[in-house]
């Protein structure tokens, strides 16, 4: 849709413009450069961070970068507690990083709309896409990957008769083995889609009314850019903590057996 | 807006991130919450300890003190028995001391009246004697006469 649009002046070519990833490559072989360039630097940043708590760790008095890890660590353990009652290495690992990851991806939103892309053309880069949680890429990897973990210990927990079972047989019993099937394929599909399109639809739509607020007359963006990023340093949290919610729960369903 | 490639770069990024987290982040962070947890938890334990031994010290050393107490009560109670005792030994002895002074002294008296009448009895015998001379003149020889004088100096004693 880029290619035909980018062309067009006014405010349909700026917000055109600014929608548009970096790109290279032709047909499935595109990479957005600026999504894997900033979610990259984003997750750099966030392990950097932790790794540094984690080697001063200490189980005295702890510093000031220990104290804010432990304290993520300490809010995402009890998350994962609250719904999850097996035993995992994995899930409070993937529940952290999965909240630290989309909320610094969220956090791109904060700056302001025409910062880094300015920055980015005056070194020659001529579209930039700060935000990575506004490309449908990154929400659906981070998705997916979940929905492979729901396979992987569904299958593991259950067996594979056992997650068969449950596909085939639930919730209406045998006789209704075709409809059964078909309401849950429904159903695990429904989790990585949903996951992916409900981070994507709401950075997409926050990081475009910025956009939009940006066309203004710059007397009036102040105004509104001002309660808009207020409202959303509670949506970029929001979200950031329901896929992590949500991955917990699913990956804990997948956990049980019936 | 499509999906294309950066779908599996991205699940590249993300897997690396996830392992990374788990195997070098989280459980150093964790471990050390866990252990702080349980320094508190030991912390908490040896203080409800403490206090516990504070009462039972304090209850030990009121019964040291009450023991003291009765002890040192017995030692007075004793001492002034003692006490009581040793004046009245001394009072008897002062008495007795008394009674032997007053008896010697009684035995002096009375020794000294004996020595005191001789004296007299002496003295009057010889002024008896010498008026008897002095009345007789040379009639009377004190040699011949000297069992005469004696039984007189006797009657007069």
């Amino acid at each position: 849709m880029a290619t035909e649009a980018h062309a067009a002046e006014g405010a349909t070519g700026y917000i055109i413009h600014h929608l548009t990833p970096l790109h290279a490559g032709e047909g499935f072989w595109t990479l957005h450069l600026d999504t894997l360039f900033f979610s990259a630097v984003l997750g750099g940043l966030f392990v950097w961070f932790f790794k540094m708590a984690a080697e001063k760790a200490t189980s005295g008095v702890p510093g000031l970068v220990q104290n804010f890890a432990e304290m993520l660590i300490e809010f995402v353990d009890t998350q994962v507690k609250d719904s999850f009652h097996g035993k995992s290495k994995l899930i409070a690992p993937l529940a952290l990083t999965i909240f630290c990851w989309v909320f610094l991806f969220n956090f791109m939103d904060l700056f302001p709309v025409d910062i880094l892309p300015l920055i980015g053309s005056m070194i020659g880069i001529e579209y930039l896409r700060v935000v990575p949680s506004t490309d449908l890429n990154a929400t659906f990897a981070m998705s997916i990957s979940v929905f492979c973990l729901i396979i992987f210990y569904s299958v593991k927990i259950k067996g594979p008769w056992g997650f068969a079972k449950e596909l085939m047989f639930q919730p209406f019993g045998p006789w209704l083995l075709p409809f059964n099937l078909l309401l849950k394929l429904v159903e695990e599909i429904a989790k990585p889609i949903s996951l992916a399109l409900r981070l994507f639809g709401n950075l997409y739509a926050g990081e475009l009314i910025f956009i939009l607020i940006a066309l203004l007359p710059w007397y009036i963006q102040p105004v509104l850019s001002f309660p808009w990023a207020i409202f959303h340093i509670l949506i970029i949290t929001l979200q950031a903590f329901i896929f992590m919610v949500l991955t917990i729960v699913y990956l804990s369903m997948a956990h049980e057996d019936h | 807006m499509s999906i294309n490639a950066t779908l599996i770069g991205q699940m590249i990024t993300f897997a690396l991130l996830v392992w990374f987290t788990m195997k070098y982040i989280w459980p150093p962070l964790f471990d050390s919450l866990e252990e702080r947890k349980k320094k508190i938890a030991d912390g908490l334990a040896a203080a409800e300890r403490g206090h516990e031994e504070i009462l039972l010290a304090e209850k030990k050393a009121k019964g040291v003190l009450k023991e003291a107490k009765e002890q040192s009560s017995e030692i007075v109670n004793l001492a002034q028995k003692r006490a009581n005792e040793i004046v009245e030994e001394s009072k008897d002895a002062a008495k007795k001391e008394g009674e032997r002074l007053i008896v010697s002294a009684k035995a002096q008296i009375e020794q000294e009246i004996q020595q005191a009448k001789e004296g007299l009895r002496q003295e009057v015998a010889d002024l008896a004697l010498s008026a008897a001379e002095q009345i007789l003149g040379a009639e009377i020889d004190k040699s011949k006469h000297q069992d005469i004088i004696s039984k007189v100096s006797n009657q007069l004693g």
